[in-house]
């Protein structure tokens, strides 16, 4: 089973991201701000990091730079997903190291297309 | 709704747009038309049918538009586009080497999502191309659909259906709450209103023809006729794209199936093809298609 790691400081959206990932055969694991991902991040990387911009004490954008510095770092695929919705925030992320981005608000059909973009899942179950 | 104006609907739909519907898709008329008979300011399907019954031009037009489906988004189901990538126009680009033209045609372009798709793989296709003459015409029965596939502008949920982040960085332009697409690639598709079911031989002829997801509504003679008019807007070694449950087989020899390349189909020589409905086994062998 592939691991994801959710990272939101909103216990709401990371609950509907788990049901959704859990729905695509994923093991969610959970963070609430860029310093506690990495903190699980150093113990074991994930296959896909579902994160968030904006949280308190380390954002998103931060805690990327870290974790693909880490030994394998490179390999887990990162999908932003956050409410900077601009062109500006996307053009930063990709060149950061983020392999796809989400726009909130965000659905099952989102993520279900986003992760088969970046070969998490295969594109046929994206479909359903 | 009462089986009489069920009835009465069905047949309408199938007169007007060609639109077949099974005796147990009331849940679908109710679900497209009561918000439209609400919108008119009528009381509900049974008004409705009254104003039909009375030749109100303007509901008839909504009424059809409602009912033509058009959930699309970018790149759908990808496979298809592989194709076209990998397959189609790598053949097309050296069969054309003279003359360096490819029209394509996206007989259901829909609000744009297909045309626009086709557009970015040939621009990602970059230098192959250049000096290339390129034609896509997306045609579509509702003109409201086309008025948008026309603008190119998606709204954030859409944008976020099959389409690469990469893609929406190098061919979009940010409005506000909404992504346009470049005008370069707007300027690649000419749209069309056309319905199927008229003659659409001023078209002219086609090097590959996306049809997808519309045939499915039509039932099986309608579907026969437009196969065989297709076969005769399309190169003798063009390509006919279907879509994942729709398939030529059990209907017209017009047409084959490229093996191992799914919803992939070539015109037959018209000399050896005949051109009338090979009936026996038909409807087993679409639910199989169906299934798969």
């Amino acid at each position: 089973m592939k691991t994801c790691l959710v990272v939101d400081d909103s216990s709401v959206v990371r609950k509907i991201a788990r049901r959704i990932l859990e729905g695509l055969e994923f093991e969610v694991t959970e963070a609430e701000d860029g310093s506690k991902a990495l903190e699980i991040c150093q113990r074991k990387l994930p296959d896909a990091v579902l994160l968030d911009w904006n949280m308190p004490v380390m954002d998103g954008f931060e805690f990327m730079g870290h974790m693909r510095r880490l030994p394998g770092g490179d390999e887990p695929k990162v999908v932003f997903c956050t409410t900077e919705n601009n062109v500006a925030h996307i053009a930063q992320a990709l060149s950061g190291g983020a392999n796809e981005y989400i726009m909130k608000p965000f659905d099952k059909d989102i993520i279900a297309d986003k992760f088969a973009e970046v070969g998490l899942i295969p594109v046929g179950q994206a479909m359903v | 709704m009462t089986p009489t104006e069920y009835e009465y609907l069905r047949k309408f739909l199938k007169d007007n747009s060609g639109l077949d519907l099974s005796a147990d898709k009331q849940y679908l008329i109710e679900s497209r038309l009561l918000p439209l008979a609400r919108k008119a300011g009528l009381s509900g399907i049974a008004e409705l049918v009254q104003k039909l019954q009375g030749g109100a031009r303007q509901l008839i037009t909504d009424v059809v538009e409602a009912m033509t489906t058009n959930e699309t988004f970018f790149f759908r189901d990808k496979v298809p586009f592989d194709h076209f990538r990998d397959h189609i126009m790598p053949e097309i680009i050296k069969a054309r080497a003279g003359r360096r033209s490819v029209r394509i045609w996206c007989a259901a372009g829909s609000t744009g999502q297909e045309p626009y798709s086709l557009a970015m793989s040939l621009k990602e296709m970059g230098a192959a191309l250049t000096g290339w003459r390129v034609e896509i015409i997306a045609t579509d029965l509702s003109q409201e659909v086309l008025e948008k596939a026309k603008a190119g502008i998606y709204s954030q949920f859409e944008v976020q259906r099959g389409l690469p982040i990469q893609m929406l960085m190098k061919y979009f332009k940010q409005t506000g709450e909404t992504w346009q697409i470049n005008p370069e690639l707007r300027a690649m598709i000419q749209h069309r209103q056309l319905n199927l079911l008229h003659d659409f031989a001023q078209l002219g002829t086609f090097d590959v023809i996306f049809c997808r997801n519309v045939l499915i509504y039509f039932d099986q003679e309608t579907k026969i006729n437009i196969f065989n008019r297709l076969a005769r807007q399309i190169e003798p070694d063009g390509f006919l794209v279907l879509g994942a449950a729709e398939t030529v087989v059990g209907l017209t020899d017009t047409f084959r199936p490229i093996p191992e390349r799914r919803g992939l189909y070539k015109p037959n020589d018209p000399r050896t093809a005949a051109a009338k409905p090979v009936l026996a086994g038909a409807a087993p062998r679409m639910a199989v298609m169906a299934g798969r």
